[in-house]
């Protein structure tokens, strides 16, 4: 590829084209297919739902998105760039995040050693061997982020001390370090008391308009609230997708919901 | 209000020299004082060898307590350092040595250990765990060969003698109280700045690593790169400490990188504990005194001095079984006991 056509991919890589499209992508297990011929298309600043039943491909599709392990075909464009071959790294460095079902954090650490890891990984300091100063940027916007999800409480606290519900909140708090353009929420509401839930509606509604979102949720109620569309997944495959009055009210999604769909 | 404050300044290093525990103000004059009340041998013998020991295994400590990459390599790196500050620098061996100065031959001899660490460890961070320790092993021999076969650059079975430190300043450096403070200075830096480097992003960030490898990728860290890098840093310590033990013994030699002593590395950060920096400079102490005294010990209880390695292994079988974690470990265990209460316990607010 010459270098005026990788200029002009740059560009339209920033500007109009979709935040996420995936195209074709398939991921086996040895024989099992975990995700077969899924295409999507998220629009920047787009907040889409994904739901569906355990073991209907959801966490499969966010590990191929982020990298965590690669698909097995298709493609994948984050803002028109093709990231289908980049390490995880290298995704993330573009904007992409992501939050983990199974909180992935680190225990040793402080809620705010946890954060500035974060805020590190996605700036120039990550390999410096100068501690912060008082006034570092990087602090100060883990600062912030700790501020946002209600943790300053704990702010000097090991993680592996925290509430289950506080845990969540700092996986969240890490996914939004640095500058993010597309975030990838795992489940973020599983476990959470209903004052919890809440408190995590407002935070993702509360989020700027560029940032889109695709939210994996169990929860009717939260994913509604939280999402302008929504993708139902079934059995590795894309099954449905819509506005959410539009899934709420399908027939068919309500026998999946409702366990009829095991028998029929 | 006054607590966040306090806190934010001892996470950030404001007032440093308060947040530094009177014991630790106590070691350093006891060490710097040293000299006036401890003989030749325990300064050059006892001291000086277990800074260079401690250091060489402090380099390990970095990789394995904070990076979690359990690695043989470090005497190996101490060893070709050495071996270069003898071939680059003066030694008997006039026919090999090149007799280059001291500012040229050491700072070269620095960047060859390095760069070959570098290397190595751009191998070796694509393993894990035993596989780890298996090919570190295996280069580490692999050096030990060598160097014994090879006589062209390094002189084979015999090494070289007569390597001895740049008289810098009008001072002999390779008297017993200029090397005890030459060795306590190039020992106490490396501590310092491992122990501020655990704080700093890249020491954060390789803890990091070591807990959760696939989460730092995720937060856009390049695990492999900082795993090299963390090699990489960590060689320039042992390089130093291979060069003191050069100094020390006045010679280099493939014993000096074989097996054993490549073993002897990862005892003493081991018995010492990995967890902290100060861990590796206590087992090199231990480690420095079992091997100077257990042969008088054994022949004070009128046994044959011959068995000295018997009791050394069984000391450390002893600390090894009695504490996995090394002496680190049974420290920290006593202090948190401490602070419980004996009946419930519970832990008690003042420690």
């Amino acid at each position: 590829m010459n270098a005026p056509s990788a200029i002009s991919e740059r560009l339209t890589a920033t500007g109009t084209a979709n935040a996420l499209e995936m195209r074709g992508v398939s991921k086996f297990f040895g024989a099992l297919a975990a995700m077969q011929d899924i295409s999507i298309t998220v629009r920047p600043g787009e907040r889409r739902a994904v739901l569906g039943s355990n073991g209907a491909g959801k966490t499969t599709l966010f590990n191929c998105v982020t990298g965590d392990f690669p698909p097995t075909g298709g493609t994948i464009r984050f803002f028109g760039e093709d990231i289908t071959n980049f390490p995880p790294y290298e995704r993330i460095r573009r904007g992409l995040r992501r939050t983990y079902q199974i909180s992935l954090l680190f225990p040793e650490l402080s809620v705010i050693d946890n954060i500035y890891l974060a805020c590190a990984g996605v700036s120039r300091r990550r390999f410096s061997f100068l501690r912060p100063r008082r006034d570092d940027a990087l602090v100060a916007s883990a600062e912030n982020l700790v501020h946002l999800v209600r943790l300053d409480e704990v702010k000097d606290t090991k993680v592996a001390v925290l509430a289950y519900g506080q845990q969540r909140q700092l996986e969240i708090a890490m996914a939004l370090s640095g500058a993010p353009r597309f975030i990838l929420f795992d489940e973020p509401a599983a476990g959470l008391s209903p004052t919890e839930r809440g408190e995590l509606v407002e935070i993702l509604t509360g989020l700027p308009s560029h940032m889109g979102y695709i939210i994996i949720e169990h929860d009717m109620d939260v994913a509604l609230r939280v999402a302008e569309s929504v993708t139902m997944m079934h059995n590795g495959r894309i099954f449905k997708e819509g506005k959410p009055a539009e899934i709420e009210n399908d027939e068919e999604v309500q026998a999946l919901y409702l366990g009829g769909a095991e028998h029929g | 209000m006054a607590s966040v404050e306090y806190q934010e300044s001892e996470k950030f290093g404001l007032n440093w020299w308060e947040r530094v525990p009177a014991v630790w103000w106590i070691l350093a004059v006891l060490l710097l004082a040293m000299p006036a009340f401890a003989n030749s041998f325990v300064l050059f013998q006892i001291f000086g060898w277990a800074f260079i020991l401690g250091m060489i295994a402090l380099s390990l400590m970095f990789l394995a307590g904070y990076g979690g990459m359990v690695s043989l390599l470090q005497m190996t790196v101490a060893g070709l350092a050495g071996y270069m500050v003898a071939i680059l620098g003066d030694s008997a061996i006039t026919t090999i040595s090149l007799g280059w100065p001291w500012y040229v031959s050491i700072p070269a001899a620095i960047f060859i250990a390095s760069v070959f660490a570098t290397l190595c460890g751009w191998l070796a961070v694509r393993t894990e765990g035993i596989y780890t320790i298996m090919i570190t092993l295996a280069i580490a021999s692999a050096f030990f060969y060598f160097a014994r076969q090879n006589y062209v650059i390094f002189n084979g079975f015999s090494g070289f003698n007569g390597v001895s430190p740049p008289q810098l300043f009008g001072v002999d450096w390779k008297q017993p109280t200029a090397f005890y403070y030459l060795t306590l200075f190039w020992a106490t830096l490396s501590f310092l700045l491992i122990q501020y480097l655990s704080r700093a992003p890249f020491g954060l960030a390789l803890q990091g690593i070591r807990d959760n490898p696939r989460r730092m990728a995720a937060l856009g860290f390049n695990v492999t790169g900082h795993r090299i890098a963390a090699y990489a840093f960590a060689s320039v310590i042992a390089a130093i400490g291979g060069i003191l033990l050069t100094w020390q013994s006045g010679q280099i030699s493939p014993g000096t990188a074989g097996v054993g002593p490549v073993i002897d590395i990862l005892i003493i950060a081991v018995i010492g504990g990995m967890r902290r920096p100060i861990g590796p400079f206590i087992g090199a102490f231990i480690y420095v005194l079992l091997k100077t005294f257990a042969v008088d010990v054994l022949i004070s209880l009128g046994l044959g001095g011959e068995r000295f390695q018997l009791l050394i292994g069984l000391s450390f079988l002893a600390i090894v079984f009695w504490s996995p974690d090394g002496i680190l470990g049974l420290w920290d265990r006593w202090r948190e006991n401490r602070g419980r209460d004996p009946l419930t316990g519970e832990r008690r607010d003042a420690p």
